[in-house]
């Protein structure tokens, strides 16, 4: 196995970890802006989709690659800016009742 | 410095999540998140600027140009209650992208590559074209294209299990003989998996389904970005397979049924359904629900998938604005599986201006029904279910459910006397505390609330 292809693995494995760790404290009123912002971030994929397109050898692989390029921006640009849009309703509003609360 | 750049994106793309972690801070968060992207994108240009080989801009261009506009043109229009299935959508357009680097990767090595290689390109095809697949399925029947209730296909996990065996193999073929149309028959073979997979699945249970295809689509990323060596696709789709993973064992738990059993089994009671409905009950009116709500000194809500169907969060909100300004303390509970997809519940009533301390979660809501004089329950069923606590015999017992019943009073607002997803009766129905209103949600709430006006 080449270098590079471990140095891949051990990325991914720590990545994942850290991922457990920060999603897990995540609290369940934001679940779903959280998957709808995971799911921009998998968006990642654009990365690849644009070196594939670009550098695409032959007409069958850059109609993939630019297929790849046109879902994988669906997604971050969808994905981020639905996000936002729920995540600017989320609000503490201030009650005049909270001081009583303390009885 | 690009794989610096890269690593500054995944670190972006950490920072974020972590932003996730509270209410205030989340906004923000997705925004750096973005900000990861921007910075990975435009390395990769870059990058590719500096190589002097032939490069077709004309279609990276193009693409990136219609995938904005149609995810701008998604994102803006979708109303809160079609979350579900625009997050199910979005997880297949992830999922088949990454199914198209690796394919494209395939293309152009003609097949010949490293063993390493292959493994990670088989993978990423495979999940890839099953997210694809199951993420259309998911948003079928959650749109009603599809029919949502559970089915049953010739062979049931057989079928599937036969399916995959076939797609390995396929794989297994295209590594051996350095064959393209073998690593494409697995690929369709997986694509065929996502439908047979999904389709049985009833709708009560999407909420794992699209919890697991977003860890797929992230896994799927990851392995991409192993084929072509790139840390970003690697980083970035490790925390969204991880995100998922996470949501999809919380909901599993939620429900109290292991996450094979959700994909595989069949589920629910067929022989209690019968007797639904010949027990009496309180039915009540509008003006018997105002007249309990508004003699009452604490009122918890109880939303289910049905104020989703109804659109009836803003009169839940109108209602709970009325109660409040007769000084009653008002808060929310929500079942970690209610509606259709995680945290649900929580954006629908968010968009009514919902202030999100007063939504509480089951634990939170729990000890509280004791002490709760009304409980208005909207549009929910089997997570109200006091079965799941005291009868072994029922399909649900075990499940944690919100301990409704303990309340002084309780109003439930359902279209019908009918059996929710799990198909069977709910004796908290039947309980003298218990007042049936039935009707449609947002019909029933707004005929309280002018019940209550005109006390």
């Amino acid at each position: 196995m080449s270098d590079q292809f471990i140095v891949g693995i051990i990325v991914f494995v720590l990545a994942s970890f850290i991922g457990f760790e920060i999603i897990a404290k995540v609290p369940r009123t934001l679940h779903t802006p959280l998957m709808s912002g995971a799911n921009a971030i998998s968006g990642i994929t654009i990365v690849g989709a644009i070196l594939a397109s670009a550098m695409g050898s032959g007409t069958f692989a850059a109609i993939l690659g630019f297929l790849a390029v046109m879902l994988a921006m669906i997604n971050v640009v969808g994905g981020f800016l639905v996000t936002d849009r729920m995540l600017e309703m989320f609000k503490k509003i201030p009650r005049k009742s909270e001081s009583e609360e303390g009885r | 410095m690009t794989e610096l750049a890269y690593l500054a994106a995944g670190v972006l793309f950490i920072v974020g999540l972590k932003g996730m972690t509270s209410p205030r801070t989340a906004r923000r968060g997705n925004r750096i998140a973005s900000v990861g992207m921007l910075v990975a994108v435009v390395v990769t240009v870059v990058d590719l600027l500096s190589l002097d080989t032939r490069l077709v801009w004309g279609l990276v261009i193009g693409g990136m140009v219609a995938g904005a506009v149609i995810g701008a043109f998604l994102a803006i229009r979708v109303q809160m209650t079609e979350m579900p299935q625009l997050v199910a959508a979005f997880n297949g357009f992830g999922g088949g992208a990454s199914a198209l680097v690796a394919a494209a990767a395939v293309v152009a090595s003609d097949a010949v590559m490293p063993t390493e290689t292959a493994v990670t390109i088989s993978l990423s095809l495979t999940i890839g074209a099953i997210t694809l697949t199951g993420s259309f399925v998911a948003f079928g029947k959650l749109q009603g294209l599809v029919p949502s209730r559970q089915m049953f296909l010739p062979g049931g996990s057989f079928t599937n299990g036969a399916i995959a065996a076939a797609a390995v193999i396929a794989a297994g073929v295209g590594m051996m003989y350095d064959s393209t149309n073998a690593y494409w028959v697995a690929t369709a073979l997986a694509a065929l998996l996502g439908i047979t997979a999904v389709l049985p699945i009833g709708g009560a249970d999407m909420p794992v389904v699209i919890s697991l295809l977003n860890s797929f689509s992230g896994i799927a990323a990851s392995m991409a970005g192993l084929v072509i060596g790139n840390q970003a696709l690697i980083i970035g789709g490790a925390l969204v397979g991880a995100a998922g993973l996470v949501l999809t064992l919380e909901m599993a738990v939620a429900m109290n049924r292991s996450v094979p059993s959700i994909l595989f089994a069949k589920f629910g009671g067929t022989a209690a359904a019968d007797s639904i409905g010949t027990q009496p009950v309180n039915r009540a009116t509008a003006d018997d629900c105002a007249i309990a709500l508004a003699y009452a000194q604490s009122v918890v809500i109880v939303p289910g998938y049905g104020l989703a169907v109804a659109q009836a969060q803003h009169a839940v909100k109108d209602l709970a604005n009325a109660l409040e300004a007769r000084g009653i303390a008002v808060t929310y509970a929500i079942h970690p599986v209610a509606g259709r997809m995680p945290g649900h519940m929580n954006v629908l009533l968010a968009e009514a201006d919902v202030s999100y301390d007063l939504l509480l979660d089951l634990d939170q809501a729990n000890p509280k029904f004791k002490q709760t004089d009304v409980v208005l329950v909207v549009g929910a069923n089997d997570v109200v279910n006091p079965a799941a606590n005291n009868d072994p015999g029922s399909p649900i017992y075990g499940m944690p459910v919100l301990n409704v019943e303990e309340a002084s009073t309780t109003i439930v607002v359902k279209r019908s006397l009918s059996a929710g997803f799990a198909g069977i009766d709910n004796p908290l129905f039947y309980q003298d505390s218990t007042l049936m209103y039935f009707g449609d949600a947002k019909k029933a709430l707004e005929d309280a609330l002018s019940a209550l006006e005109n006390l």
